[in-house]
């Protein structure tokens, strides 16, 4: 399984969740699979998905946030898990696709290729649960399970990208869509 | 009324709804009130570009934010400035107290002290600089511009603020 099979999982387990998707080809990749005026693709400022869904968390309580973001993005951005964890949000759920690389950029290996395990460190933050799913058969069930809470997902994967189009929307026009839609 | 219930009741009727805090000796008895009355909802982040990221999200979500923080936060929030807040347009207010001005003490302060100024000039943020009870209304007027411009402003309180009365 590789980065773009498992959001192709998140897609099809979509209810009516508001994503905020990581930059770069997270984004591309997600666009090219299913473009919505519920998604905020995150188009700069590498690290910040989780903090700009926690965000629209606390601020949208009657919706829930997904997060796509990715092991090198979170490792620039830790503490934001503490952020997350201790203000526990009951409906942000913070699905990291760890393929052990930054693979925007080239696949040059990040630490969870080695020793370091965000899911331990999601844990000491204090997320209501954690799960790692390494089958993309488990995606769908895993998504569709879970309640109301405060959710670290890890989805394993290799590295790799999808050759997809780049986004073509205007980072304005992105916004005033993405906020028309949420605020209905 | 102390300067800070002044600037905390500025604050409370300036239109922010969400609040983002990282401690400053400066902003001790502010960030008290804030907790303690519990009337402004706040945050209190780790750092200050999770703010700047966190701060985006509620805007998206139809509030306005603010970030209370210490001037030396701005060196750590650049680039989700200028590739998240003004790429996209979303309007933050940075409220700051301004450590490395004159008079300051710890030395370590003073090269982002000086700084500072120049660099929101750079960054195209638009400061307001609070010295004096009476200029504490630039809060409220930085709101609204920072909402009807869709651009990030800035409060600069100074120390002598805390002196002027």
């Amino acid at each position: 399984m590789k980065r773009f099979d498992a959001i192709r999982k998140i897609v099809d387990s979509l209810k009516d969740e508001i994503i905020v998707c990581n930059i770069g080809a997270p984004s591309r990749e997600l666009f090219n699979i299913k473009d919505r005026d519920d998604n905020f693709y995150m188009l700069g400022s590498m690290g910040l998905a989780s903090s700009i869904a926690f965000g629209i968390a606390i601020s949208k309580p009657s919706r829930k946030v997904w997060c796509i973001d990715g092991d090198g993005s979170l490792l620039m951005n830790l503490g934001s898990l503490s952020t997350i964890a201790n203000n526990q949000p009951n409906n942000l759920t913070l699905i990291v696709i760890d393929n052990c690389s930054y693979g925007s950029t080239g696949n040059q290996k990040t630490y969870t290729s080695k020793k370091t395990r965000l899911e331990t460190i999601a844990k000491g933050a204090g997320f209501d649960s954690i799960t790692v799913i390494k089958k993309e058969d488990n995606i769908i069930s895993t998504l569709k399970a879970l309640g109301r809470g405060c959710h670290f997902v890890k989805i394993k994967v290799l590295p790799g990208n999808a050759q997809v189009e780049n986004i073509p929307l205007n980072p304005v026009d992105l916004k005033h869509r993405f906020m028309n839609s949420i605020s209905k | 009324m102390s300067v800070d219930l002044k600037l905390y009741n500025a604050i409370k009727n300036s239109g922010i709804d969400l609040i983002l805090t990282l401690p400053c000796a400066m902003l001790k008895n502010l960030l008290e009130l804030i907790e303690e009355k519990n009337e402004i909802q706040h945050i209190a982040i780790t750092r200050e570009e999770e703010g700047v990221g966190i701060a985006a999200g509620v805007y998206l979500s139809g509030k306005i934010p603010a970030l209370l923080i210490q001037n030396s936060g701005i060196g750590n929030s650049i680039n989700a400035i200028k590739s998240l807040l003004q790429l996209f347009k979303i309007p933050v207010i940075f409220i700051m107290s301004h450590r490395g001005a004159e008079g300051e003490k710890i030395l370590a302060q003073i090269p982002m002290g000086r700084l500072t100024p120049k660099l929101l000039d750079l960054l195209g943020i638009e400061k307001f600089e609070i010295d004096s009870v009476e200029k504490i209304n630039h809060i409220k007027t930085a709101v609204k511009l920072s909402v009807s411009a869709e651009k990030s402003t800035c409060i600069l309180l100074q120390k002598a603020l805390w002196g002027s009365q």
